[in-house]
């Protein structure tokens, strides 16, 4: 299985409920380009993922643990929490 | 809501906020509870040890109604250090721990709406669905008079806000706090895994609510500085591994391509196999210990439980600290307010309550271990040195007719061997010590 399949099986057992917009942007979207890009491998819910020339940043998977805005190498993640009631709802956690 | 005045507003109802507000509504303090989540604890994941001790500090005997929604009592403890297809166990089982229990495994957002519950009932206000997203400050004086929300005119006035928004707290960036760096947090990811209980208890060797902890460490971080642990509970097993998040920017590895491999450790794998994964998550911890602790008042706010670092990574330790840190601080106020004093002064006795307790002895206790686990490496400790006790273990037991002098002197350079020399083992030893012991 690849992991990018791995990670959304396991997404699955998740329940969203999905903001009206991202919670998550980036500062300079340009600034990804100079970047070795680590957030494609440490985010815990692969929500970033690069397609040709620039960052798609599938935030409705996020699990909201803010490692991204912590560990962005260049601090370009600009990061809030999703509107009040949005996002995960672990079941146990 | 708009105008509203309070109080005490408290952001966050998980452990530390729900202490908080319940300690003070119960002293006749007008509090909202601030909840972002769906419920409290919907945002929220841990390891899975919850202890007796702060819920009876903080409630007293109210644990043992039935209601209390915890999996198993902690009977057994075990440790085990993991060569590839190896362990070297310790471990502890003892009947005392049962009555009273010292400690249940237990689910966040199941226990996290318990106690929340128990803030409501003695008087907080429950605002869930609603995210704090600023401090409101006098424009004179820059004290904090309360919060911004993300509803219409949402606006809450307070004498004092308990900021106890996690380890993400957005809050105490407000007050100038700097966010956490790398190397003073860990990510954990975590699978809860279903088994029916008849397997469980095989497999642990349990009877009824006995529940078993196991944390581990060695060849399932991989070289990274970092912790695995495997839970019971009633019909599930939890399994998780941290690692540091400095760790993870120097040698990238996915978390959940990492939680995959130490599920298919053989030792593990024993254990675990036919279980079906039934949640997954992920969550930081703050693991800083005493250098990373901000101060914890000032002008009209507390900080409280992960928002202000007081975690003990080294004794599994944080949502219990979390329920201590959340009392106190509802203590201090109470106390500031019936003196009438509730000037930045006063609130500071929070602050210098919390570094004499328990929380500050064990996060000044340890205070040395993180720079020690950084100069030694996860590499060489977690690898090298975990996978050449294991070697030492397989030639100590094993009889294949060399001397017993000649393999226990092959047993001991296995391990000197990978810390370094004669010289190197000495210094890892003194260093280990002082980390551990302070």
């Amino acid at each position: 299985m690849s992991s990018r399949a791995a990670v959304e099986k396991k997404l699955f057992t998740i329940r969203y409920r999905a903001d009206r917009g991202s919670h998550i942007t980036l500062a300079d979207p340009a600034r990804c380009m100079s970047c070795e890009r680590p957030c494609l491998l440490f985010c815990p819910a692969a929500v970033y993922q690069w397609e040709d020339d620039h960052m798609r940043i599938a935030y409705e998977n996020c699990l909201e643990c803010g490692t991204c805005r912590i560990a962005c190498p260049s601090g370009n993640v600009v990061w809030r929490y999703p509107t009040g009631g949005t996002g995960i709802a672990y079941k146990r956690g | 809501m708009s105008g509203e005045r309070f109080d005490a507003v408290v952001v966050g109802a998980g452990p530390a906020g729900a202490a908080a507000a319940y300690t003070m509504a119960s002293q006749g303090l007008s509090v909202v509870m601030l909840e972002r989540g769906e419920f409290p604890g919907a945002k929220n994941m841990f390891g899975g040890v919850l202890y007796r001790h702060a819920l009876e500090a903080l409630i007293g005997e109210a644990w043992k109604e039935s209601g209390l929604p915890v999996e198993r009592v902690v009977t057994e403890q075990r440790y085990w250090l993991l060569g590839p297809e190896s362990v070297v166990s310790i471990g502890h089982r003892h009947a005392r721990f049962m009555d009273p229990p010292n400690a249940w495994t237990a689910f966040r957002a199941r226990f996290d709406p318990w106690l929340a519950g128990k803030a409501k009932a003695a008087g907080a206000l429950p605002v869930y669905q609603t995210t704090a997203i600023d401090l409101l400050r006098d424009p004179a004086t820059g004290r904090v008079t309360g919060v911004l929300v993300d509803r219409d005119e949402g606006e809450l006035y307070a004498d004092v806000v308990v900021i106890a928004d996690g380890v993400n707290s957005l809050l105490r960036e407000k007050l100038g706090i700097p966010r956490w760096k790398p190397h003073q947090v860990s990510l954990a990811v975590k699978e809860v895994l279903a088994l029916p209980r008849e397997k469980i208890e095989d497999r642990f060797n349990l009877e009824g609510n006995e529940g078993v902890t196991i944390e581990f460490l060695g060849a399932t971080s991989r070289g990274l500085t970092g912790l695995g642990f495997l839970y019971t509970n009633k019909e599930t097993l939890s399994l998780g591994i941290g690692v540091m998040v400095d760790d993870l920017l120097r040698r990238p590895i996915a978390p959940y391509e990492l939680l995959e491999s130490v599920k298919q450790h053989p030792m593990l794998h024993k254990l675990l196999h036919g279980a079906e994964t039934v949640e997954y998550s992920a969550h930081m911890i703050p693991e800083g210990a005493w250098h990373a602790v901000p101060q914890l008042a000032g002008d009209g706010w507390v900080l409280c439980g992960d928002a202000a670092g007081l975690v003990n990574f080294v004794n599994r330790e944080g949502s219990n600290l979390a329920m201590l840190s959340g009392q106190m601080a509802g203590e201090v106020i109470v106390e500031a307010r019936r003196a009438g004093d509730l000037s930045a002064q006063r609130l500071m006795a929070y602050d210098r309550r919390v570094r004499r307790s328990v929380i500050g002895q064990d996060l000044r206790k340890i205070r040395r271990l993180p720079a020690m686990l950084h100069r030694w490496g996860g590499e060489r400790l977690f690898d090298h040195l975990v996978g050449a006790i294991n070697e030492a273990a397989y030639r100590y037991f094993l009889v294949d007719g060399t001397p017993k002098r000649q393999a226990e002197a092959e047993a001991l350079r296995h391990v000197v061997r990978a810390a370094g020399g004669w010289r190197g083992t000495m210094r890892l030893a003194w260093d280990a010590l002082r980390g551990v012991r302070g």
